[in-house]
């Protein structure tokens, strides 16, 4: 009843906010919010609106897939599991949709005019996104509320999923459009700045698509590591063993899916970056070069602590798995790779110096490290951390796993799959190494003469596909790791070390080509991602295990950084809403309506700081209290008979386990 | 007999210590105090993420530390000794940093400057016009070879490597034009602007700014401005940045 009243006021908030255009008054363009800075008061709605957004998005994604799993694999845990994840989505998506409500209110109330222009823009679309907004409201409750009762129609129950999952991607990319019109709009008449183009036109505006891939997979990665950090709290309360051994296994679904999200979007992030300059040179100086350039130092340390932290749990899980051992010895390796390579990425260009540093600097730069804040130095070791943490997925995965049955043995299905993949693999390389080899430098703004230096990285393109021919040819001999890390190791030496290097050459001479090398590496990367993930499910299949897994056996210290990597992506998300948003700087809408309020100036870091600890501050209070909602609601409807079987295979708790002696 | 082997704590003090005395003493010119604090926060971060994997050896790294600071009575006078000593530098220590951080200085405060502002809103579409009459081309050069070594020369050098007769004389150094990070990454609008507006001219973002560069606007025409833009170009080999 109380989920009916929810939906209930849900509608109606969408009802007035649609309804608010009209009560707009644009004579007045500004208003205070109850005496304070309206801007402020924007701030931290549209930021608390979009963490919760970014929750409720972002966890259906993987709650469907898990639920997929559960149903393919018969395994009522993972079913239990997507369940419990889906248990968390229905209060925050009432706070969604309030602070949706809210920020709807706030900013037809506080920038009437702006949002006169806005709503004349995109009136259609709005109705469009209530619609959108509705059917989605009704799917997740039948989605939650159906649960147990469509467990015998499981096929069509992850059709609502699926669904769920339309609406809110839809939803989302809608939502951007609106963000991405106002950084880089279409369809305005150049004399009058009015708007002549159709709502469509404004949607598919350059940042569109960018925003959307960069927002769909960070909404994964938040998504993920919020659930992690719920995993976490609820582990470290648990009572039982049976309950820590559940929620230990949640925790580490919950950091999966976190870093299958994370490990694209850096790429992800640097293809909106890329279109952000593309469009404007001012934006694109103003963010990489001028006053947020130190924002993304703070955005370096908050993703090089993400990676670290997920890392770091994923080694100390090694604890539990029988058989490890094997693979301990390679983490001090992945550990001072990542740690290196964090080095290079957080170093800035531009170096904050004293008068007397300056001096014996001799200039603004160092004369060594002034390379490694360059674009392609970052590019390369960030391909590198996430090649490095894809290895610790991989030493996890088959930590506990013995030998598989050679590939020879596994029949014509495995060796048809295994060739299709590469097929596909060498299709897209080779598409791109050979559009590379055609590339008319003209289409570049380069002169003829530039298009030898597009020849290396198509060339390192065929050497990856001759490398992943080898590969494959091994896998068939039987000697599939060693194909595995041949392909592994090529990809490092191709991306990090030929084409970082590679890359300070194009940017002196061929600049706009960058673009070019960094697709090469990313591609390369994934390719990478995709054939070793390939190779290594045919050379553990069937392999027996060394043990049985041992959940809920985890020292407390890696719960606490499934918290901190919690932590770490809000103080993230919010981070780059400022940059985002910021960027407009004194615009409302860039280079058509400028903003003419008291709050028109760029907010400095300390400012940031203070407004994005606060959002994050009142999130994770927000979010706790859902979380404490959840489980209360779970202990209440808790059976007696509802019991260990559903839960994986528990372990002694770890401090029994460690005696310390003191002398 | 059997290998004695190292203690974990003693270690991780050998490789945080090593590494200190690298970034600070080894890498020449020695590196500002934002990089060292930088380099070694994550070399802490690094050495703790691997001594607390596993309990055995993240026991016996903080059990020594543990002990010292609550102390073990069946210990000899010298470790007693040292124990108190060094508990007593600790705030000692902190006082010292404290004394340091609130004493007056006369030195400036470091600057985080932006280095390369961006430019107005209504310069960042600038086109040069004088490349849209290629004919011209090697008159415009000449120009902007005139201009160059009328006004620019003193400070920016022959050899446009920032080596000019004036350039130790300034603190910020003259713009070294022959390093690929220098107008290289640049937008040829984007050099343009710089000429023209010179230091006085940087957006208030970018200050403080010490750029002795004169508002050159003031002093020669746009086609003079644009010209000597060219030449830069021409002389170095380097192309403008263009849309990427």
């Amino acid at each position: 009843m109380r989920y009916r009243k929810g939906a209930i006021t849900l509608l109606a908030l969408i009802g007035v906010a649609l309804a608010l255009p009209a009560m707009a008054a644009p004579e007045e363009a500004y208003r205070t919010f109850l005496g304070y800075d309206s801007r402020i008061a924007i701030w931290i709605i549209a930021e608390l609106h979009l963490m919760f957004g970014a929750f409720v998005l972002g966890v259906p994604i993987f709650a469907v897939t898990i639920e997929i799993i559960g149903w393919k694999t018969k395994d009522p845990r993972y079913d239990k599991l997507a369940y419990e994840f889906t248990q968390l989505l229905s209060g925050a998506f009432g706070f969604t949709a309030t602070l949706g409500g809210l920020l709807a209110f706030s900013l037809f109330g506080l920038y009437p005019k702006f949002m006169d222009y806005l709503s004349g823009v995109f009136h259609d679309v709005m109705y469009i996104y209530a619609l959108l907004f509705f059917v989605e409201s009704i799917t997740l409750y039948l989605y939650y509320y159906l649960w147990h009762k469509m467990a015998k129609q499981k096929g069509l129950h992850i059709l609502l999923g699926i669904l769920l999952n339309v609406c809110g991607t839809v939803i989302m990319m809608v939502a951007n459009s609106w963000a991405s019109f106002m950084m880089s709009p279409v369809g305005i008449a150049k004399d009058t700045n009015q708007f002549i183009g159709s709502a469509w036109q404004a949607m598919n505006n350059p940042l569109w698509h960018p925003l959307n891939l960069h927002r769909f997979l960070g909404n994964v990665a938040f998504g993920g590591f919020v659930c992690g950090a719920y995993a976490a709290i609820r582990y470290l309360g648990a009572k039982t063993q049976e309950e820590r051994a559940h929620y230990d296994w949640m925790g580490y679904i919950g950091n999966f899916c976190a870093v299958c999200g994370l490990i694209p979007l850096p790429f992800a992030g640097y293809y909106l970056g890329r279109e952000v300059y593309s469009n404007s040179a001012v934006m694109g100086n103003n963010m990489m070069g001028g006053a947020f350039s130190w924002t993304f130092i703070i955005q370096a340390i908050l993703i090089g602590g993400l990676f670290i932290g997920s890392n770091y749990y994923l080694w100390i899980g090694m604890h539990r798995i029988p058989g490890s051992e094997r693979y301990t010895k390679y983490i001090k390796f992945i550990d001072i790779i990542i740690i290196l390579c964090f080095a290079v990425w957080l170093t800035p260009h531009n170096l904050p110096l004293s008068a007397e540093e300056q001096i014996s600097v001799g200039g603004q730069y160092h004369p060594t490290l002034k390379y490694l804040g360059l674009m392609s130095g970052k590019n390369a070791v960030v391909n590198f951390i996430i090649l490095s943490t894809f290895l610790s997925f991989l030493l996890y995965r088959r930590a506990n796993l013995g030998e598989g049955i050679p590939f020879s043995k596994q029949g014509a299905k495995s060796r048809w799959i295994l060739l299709g993949i590469a097929a596909g693999l060498i299709l897209i390389l080779g598409s791109y190494s050979n559009y590379l080899f055609h590339l008319n430098p003209a289409a570049l703004d380069l002169p003829a003469d530039k298009a030898k230096y597009f020849k290396l990285p198509a060339i390192l393109l065929l050497v990856q596909i001759t490398a992943m021919l080898v590969a494959v040819a091994m896998t068939f001999m039987n000697r599939g790791k060693i194909g595995q890390m041949l392909y592994l190791g090529i990809t490092i030496i191709d991306i990090t070390f030929v084409l970082g290097v590679y890359g300070y050459i194009v940017m002196a001479v061929a600049n706009p080509f960058l673009r070019n090398v960094a697709v090469t590496q990313w591609m390369t990367m994934m390719s990478s991602l995709v054939l070793v993930t390939t190779l290594d499910v045919f050379l553990f299949k069937g392999a027996p295990q060394v043990g049985e897994m041992t959940w809920g056996k985890m020292p407390s210290r890696s719960q606490y950084t499934l918290i901190f990597l919690c932590v770490f992506i809000v103080m993230l998300i919010g981070l780059m809403g400022f940059i985002r948003s910021g960027l407009r700087e004194n615009w409302h809408i860039y280079g058509v309506m400028q903003d003419t309020s008291p709050g028109s100036w760029t907010p400095d870091n300390a400012l940031m700081a203070k407004v994005v600890s606060a959002c994050g501050l009142i999130f994770l209070s927000a979010v706790s209290f859902l979380f404490w909602l959840t489980s209360a609601a779970e202990k209440k409807a808790h059976k007696p008979d509802e019991g260990p079987a559903a839960h994986p295979k528990a372990a002694p708790p770890a401090h029994e386990k460690t005696a310390r002696s003191r002398s | 007999m059997p290998k004695r082997r190292i203690p974990i704590l003693a270690k991780v003090v050998g490789v945080v210590i090593g590494i200190y005395i690298l970034i600070r003493f080894v890498i020449q010119p020695p590196l500002p105090f934002s990089l060292v604090f930088m380099y070694m926060s994550l070399t802490v971060v690094g050495v703790l993420v691997y001594v607390s994997i596993y309990d055995d050896v993240w026991n016996e790294f903080t059990l020594p530390i543990e002990e010292f600071f609550r102390g073990r009575s069946d210990r000899g006078a010298v470790w007693q000794g040292v124990r108190l000593i060094v508990l007593a530098m600790i705030p000692l220590f902190i006082g010292w940093g404290v004394y340091n951080k609130v004493k007056p200085s006369y030195n400036p405060p470091a600057e985080q400057r932006v280095v390369h502002p961006a430019p107005p809103f209504e310069v960042a579409g600038l086109n040069n016009p004088l490349r849209q009459r290629p004919e011209k081309y090697q008159d415009y050069i000449k120009l902007g070879s005139k201009i160059y070594f009328q006004n620019c020369f003193y400070c920016h050098g022959d050899r446009f490597d920032g080596e000019g007769h004036f350039a130790h004389g300034f603190n910020l150094p003259p713009a070294n034009f022959m390093d690929a990070g220098t107008i290289a990454q640049l937008q040829e609008s984007f050099v343009f602007w710089r000429v023209s507006t010179g230091g006085p001219g940087l957006p208030a973002e970018s200050t403080p700014w010490n750029s002795a560069m004169p508002k050159w606007e003031d002093m020669l025409n746009t086609e003079e401005r644009w010209a000597v833009v060219m030449y830069l170009y021409e002389q170095t080999g380097w192309k403008p940045r263009t849309w990427q």
